[in-house]
C-alpha cells in the first residue's frame, strides 16, 4: 500500500480492536476513580451523532455518565431568531437555509410552514452556495447563518469576498466557549470535565480554553470525532479528573494547535462582533452570538430590511411549548427520557422543541436510535 | 398557518409515499380498506403488504405486482425511468419467488411539452431491460396532461409471474442468516448526487438491474432454505429489514463491517450525513436463509454477475421482535426505521 | 453543524482545490486554511472551506499517542487482556509466559 494511502485510512481512527482496548482502559480509569458516577459534558452535537453511530454508549462504563450539552447550533437558535427568518421570507425576501433550520419552530411557525405556503426557501449546504443563489438571481436573498464559530468562518469568508448586492446575512451564529462558563455555572451542576469540540478548536485553539479552566479548576480535552478520538478523549480526561491538577488537554494533534487558525480567526474577528444574546432554553449568554461589525452594515439583514415580527408572533403559542424541556436537555440537567413528550407528542415528524429538530439534537439522535442510545435500558 | 397536532394527517403529505411507517399506516387506514382478500390456501392480497400479490392457479401460484415510478430526474447515471420501470417490477416478482415471468402492462402518462426524443430513450431503455429480462410488454396506455398538471412523465408497470413456490416476506426465525445481494446505498445516493449537482465526480451510479437471473440461480442452490426475501427500495437496507423482522416476529442482528458498501457511497453518505442503510437501492435482494444453506446460498450469489459483492450480514434472534440490533465492532446500536425516505421521489 | 471531513488535495487552481474525499472529489475553497496548500497535502474540509492543512507525519503520530494511553496500564493484568485482543490471539496470558 502506498504511503499516501495508508495515510488516507489511517485518518479514520476506526480499527476496532482499538476501540475496543481503549473502551476496557476508560472502564478500569473510572473505576479506579472509585466515586461513581462521574458526569462529564460535550458541547458539540457531531461528537454526539459520533457516540450514537458507532453506538459507543453501549461501551461507556457504568460509572461515567457523557452528558450531551448546548452544542447543538440549531437546538439553541433561540425563537425570536427563527422568527425574524420566518417574517423575511412571508414578507417576500428569498431565504437561503441549511436544511438543519427548515423545520425549526418559531413562535408558531417554521420557516418549512411558510414555504408550504408559498415563501421562496433555498436549502444550501454552505454560505458559498447561498452566494450562488444570490448570483443567479435579482430577487434578495437572505442567508439564515445559523452554526457555531466553525461555521461563522465560513460566513465572514463570503462577506470579505465581496457579494452581490442583493445577498445579505441574517446572523444566528453562535460562540461555545462562553456557555461553557454558563453551565460550569449553573448551580446543581455535576459536570467535572468537559469535551471540547476538535473541528471549533481547529479555528480557535486550545488556548482559548486556559482562561476557564483556571477559573473553574475543571479540565477541558479537545477530541476529534472518530470512534477512537472520542473514546482516547474521555480516557484523558477521566485520568485529569484522577489527577486533581485541572489543565486543558489536546487529544486531536493533527488538527488542534494552541494558537488555531490563525487565518480564519482573523477574518472571523473583522467582521463578526461577539454580543449578549439568548440562546434557547439557556436564557442570557454574555458574549454567545455573533452580530455582523458597523462595516458590513449594508450585508446584514437586520439593518436592510424592517423585519415585521407581528404577523409571526400573533398566533397563539403551542400549549405543549410550556412542557417542553429543551432547556433542561441542552444544559445537561435532564435527559429526553425524562421529557414527558419525548417520543409521544414530540417526534421528528412533529416536534415541539428544537432539540427534536436537529440532526444534531440530543432528542433527535436519541429518538434516532430508537430512544435507548445505550441499549441498557428497554422502555 | 396551520398549528401542528399528533392527531392522524387531515392531508397526505410526502412521507406518505415514502415507502416507511407512514405510508403503511395510510395503506391499512385507508387505501386498503374494505377489499376482500383472497381466502386463506388461495392466495393472499392486500392485507399481507407484500411485494405483490399471489393467487393459486391449479398447482402453481399466478403473482401480479404493480409500481408506479414518478423519479427524478428521469435520467441518472447508471439508469433512467424506463430501465426502473422494468427493473423494479421484474424485482417485485423476482423477490416474491417468480420463476417464469409471463410479461408486463405498461401505463404512461406524459405531460404536454414533453420532448420526443426523451419518450424514445427511455423505451429503448426499457426495450433493453426486457431483454435482459427476459420478459416483453404485453399492453398498455397512455395519456397526456396538461402542462404543470403533471409533472414530465410517470410511468406505471404491472407484472405477472407463474411459480411453484411463493417465497414470502415474513419467514424468517430464530437463528436464519440474512444475506444481501451486493453493495448497499448505490441508487439512492445517486439519485442525491445528481439532483442536486454535487460535484461528486465519482463512481457512484444507481444500481438499478433486473434480479430475475440471480434469484433463480439462488432458488436453485437450495430450495426451501430460502425463506423470506425482499428488495430493499425505499426506506433501504433498513425498512426492509424492518418489515421482515416485524412481520417474522423475530429479531436481527445485524454486523454493520460486514454489510457490503462501496467505497464512493461511504463517502458520499459521509459527506453528507445520510445513512447508506436508509437509502434506496434497485439492483439488489435482501434473502433470509436457514443457517446450514447459508454458505450455498452466498457461493451461488458470489458466483453470478449481479451477487459478486454479496454477504452474509446478520443473523436472526427470538428477542427483541421487530428491533434491528446493529453491530458497530465499536458498540451496539438499535437500527431505527427512517420515518420515509430521506429524499423524496427516489422511485 | 460541526461536520468536518479530511481529504487529500489533487489540484490547486487559485484559492480553489480540488479534494478527494476517500473516492470522492469535491471543490474546497481555501481562503480561510492556515498555511499554503499543495497537491498532496490532506485538509479539513467543513462546509466548502478548507479549515486546517493536516501535516502528512499527523496521522502516525496520532495513532502512536493512543497507543501510549493503552501502554501506560502496563502493570494491570486486564490490559493485558486488552493488548491480547489487539495482537489478535484473543487470549489472556497466563502469568508463566513472563507477562505482567
Amino acid at each position: 500500500m502506498d504511503p499516501s494511502e495508508q495515510a488516507r485510512r489511517e485518518l479514520k481512527f476506526r480499527d476496532p480492536g482499538k476501540g475496543r482496548a481503549l473502551a476496557a482502559t476508560l472502564a478500569r480509569v473510572v473505576a479506579d476513580l472509585g466515586r461513581a458516577p462521574v458526569a462529564v459534558m460535550h458541547v458539540c452535537g457531531s461528537h454526539e451523532q459520533a457516540i450514537a453511530k458507532f453506538g459507543l454508549r453501549a461501551t461507556f462504563p457504568k460509572g461515567l455518565d457523557v452528558i450531551m450539552g448546548p452544542g447543538c447550533p440549531v437546538c439553541v437558535t433561540d425563537v425570536p431568531e427563527v422568527d425574524e427568518a420566518v417574517a423575511l421570507a412571508e414578507q417576500g425576501v428569498r431565504v437561503a437555509t441549511y436544511g438543519d433550520m427548515l423545520r425549526v419552530p418559531g413562535s408558531a411557525a417554521s420557516l418549512a410552514d411558510a414555504q408550504a405556503e408559498g415563501a421562496s426557501i433555498d436549502v444550501v449546504y454552505g454560505a458559498a452556495q447561498a452566494v450562488e443563489v444570490a448570483r443567479r438571481t435579482e430577487d434578495e436573498v437572505v442567508f439564515f447563518a445559523s452554526g457555531f464559530e466553525t461555521t461563522a468562518v465560513a460566513t465572514a469568508a463570503v462577506l470579505l469576498g465581496h457579494p452581490p448586492t442583493n445577498f445579505s446575512v441574517l446572523s444566528a451564529h453562535k460562540y461555545i466557549p462562553p456557555v461553557m462558563e454558563i453551565v460550569a455555572e449553573m448551580p446543581g451542576t455535576r459536570i467535572e470535565g468537559f469535551l471540547a469540540a476538535g473541528h471549533a478548536a481547529t479555528i480557535t485553539g486550545w488556548g482559548v480554553f486556559e482562561p476557564f479552566v483556571e477559573r473553574h479548576g475543571i479540565p477541558v480535552v479537545v477530541a476529534g470525532f472518530e470512534p477512537l478520538d472520542i473514546l482516547a478523549g474521555l480516557v484523558k480526561l477521566v485520568d485529569l479528573i484522577a489527577e486533581g491538577r485541572p489543565r486543558v488537554e489536546n487529544m486531536y494533534p493533527r488538527c488542534v494547535t494552541r494558537d488555531g487558525n490563525r487565518n480564519a480567526q482573523e477574518r472571523l474577528w473583522r467582521v463578526f462582533r461577539p454580543t449578549g444574546g439568548c440562546w434557547r432554553g439557556i436564557a442570557h449568554v454574555p458574549n454567545g452570538n455573533l452580530r455582523l461589525r458597523d462595516e458590513f452594515a449594508e450585508f446584514d439583514a437586520r439593518r436592510r430590511f424592517t423585519i415585521d415580527l407581528r404577523g409571526v408572533r400573533m398566533r397563539s403559542p403551542r400549549a405543549l411549548v410550556d412542557q417542553c424541556r429543551c432547556g433542561e436537555i441542552m444544559s445537561g440537567t435532564a435527559s429526553p427520557r425524562d421529557c414527558r413528550l419525548f417520543g409521544r407528542e414530540c417526534v421528528p415528524e412533529t416536534p415541539v422543541g428544537a432539540c427534536m429538530v436537529s440532526s444534531e439534537g440530543t432528542c433527535k439522535i436519541w429518538h434516532q436510535y430508537g430512544g435507548h442510545p445505550d441499549l441498557r435500558s428497554r422502555a | 398557518m396551520k398549528l401542528r397536532s399528533a392527531a392522524p394527517d387531515e392531508r397526505i403529505g410526502l412521507k406518505h409515499g415514502a415507502g416507511g411507517r407512514a405510508m403503511r399506516a395510510l395503506i391499512e387506514q385507508v387505501l386498503a380498506r374494505g377489499f376482500i382478500d383472497p381466502a386463506g390456501a388461495n392466495g393472499f392480497g392486500l392485507a399481507a403488504m407484500d411485494d405483490g400479490a399471489a393467487l393459486r392457479i391449479g398447482d402453481r401460484w399466478l403473482v401480479i405486482t404493480t409500481d408506479s415510478h414518478v423519479i427524478h430526474p428521469i435520467f441518472f447515471p447508471g439508469g433512467d425511468i424506463g430501465r426502473l420501470a422494468v427493473a423494479g417490477t421484474v424485482n417485485d416478482l423476482a423477490v416474491m419467488g417468480v420463476t417464469d415471468i409471463l410479461g408486463l402492462t405498461c401505463a404512461v402518462i406524459v405531460e404536454v411539452g414533453f420532448p420526443r426524443a426523451d419518450l424514445e430513450r427511455i423505451q429503448q431503455s426499457m426495450q433493453a431491460t426486457c431483454l435482459e429480462a427476459g420478459t416483453t410488454v404485453l399492453t398498455g396506455d397512455t395519456k397526456v396532461m396538461g402542462k404543470g398538471e403533471i409533472d414530465g412523465i410517470v410511468i406505471n408497470t404491472t407484472g405477472i409471474g407463474l411459480t411453484s413456490r411463493v417465497v414470502p416476506d415474513r419467514g424468517l426465525g430464530p437463528g436464519d442468516r440474512i444475506l444481501v445481494s451486493g453493495t448497499i446505498g448505490d441508487h439512492g445516493l445517486a439519485i442525491l448526487a445528481t439532483r442536486h449537482g454535487l460535484e461528486l465526480e465519482g463512481e457512484i451510479r444507481s444500481d438499478v438491474t433486473p434480479l430475475g437471473g440471480l434469484v433463480q440461480t439462488v432458488l436453485a442452490a437450495a430450495g426451501d432454505g430460502i425463506v423470506a426475501m425482499k428488495d430493499p427500495t425505499r426506506g433501504g437496507l433498513a425498512s426492509a429489514l424492518h418489515e421482515m423482522a416485524e412481520k417474522s416476529e423475530v429479531g436481527i442482528l445485524l454486523d454493520e463491517a460486514a454489510i457490503p458498501v462501496s467505497p464512493a457511497v461511504r463517502s458520499a453518505a459521509e459527506l453528507l450525513g445520510i445513512d447508506p442503510l436508509h437509502v434506496a437501492n434497485e439492483g439488489k435482494a435482501v434473502i433470509g436463509v436457514h443457517p446450514e444453506a447459508a454458505e450455498k446460498v452466498l457461493a451461488a450469489l458470489r458466483a453470478h454477475p449481479a451477487g459478486l459483492d454479496a454477504a452474509i450480514v446478520g443473523t436472526c434472534v427470538a428477542e427483541p421482535v421487530g428491533r434491528i440490533i446493529v453491530d458497530t465492532g465499536f458498540g451496539r446500536r438499535l437500527l431505527v426505521e427512517p420515518e420515509g425516505e430521506p429524499l423524496p421521489r427516489i422511485c | 453543524m460541526c461536520l468536518g471531513v479530511p481529504g487529500k488535495v489533487l489540484e490547486v487552481q487559485g484559492n480553489v482545490a480540488v479534494v478527494d474525499f476517500f473516492g470522492l472529489r469535491r471543490p474546497v475553497l481555501l481562503d480561510v486554511v492556515d498555511e499554503p496548500v499543495a497537491p498532496g497535502d490532506f485538509v479539513l474540509n467543513h462546509v466548502g472551506y478548507a479549515i486546517r492543512r493536516i501535516p502528512p507525519d499527523q496521522a502516525q503520530a496520532t495513532l502512536a499517542f493512543y497507543e501510549q494511553l493503552l501502554g501506560e496500564a502496563a502493570e494491570d493484568a486486564m490490559a493485558a487482556d486488552v493488548r491480547g485482543e489487539i495482537t489478535g490471539t484473543g487470549e489472556p496470558k497466563g502469568p508463566d509466559d513472563g507477562s505482567v
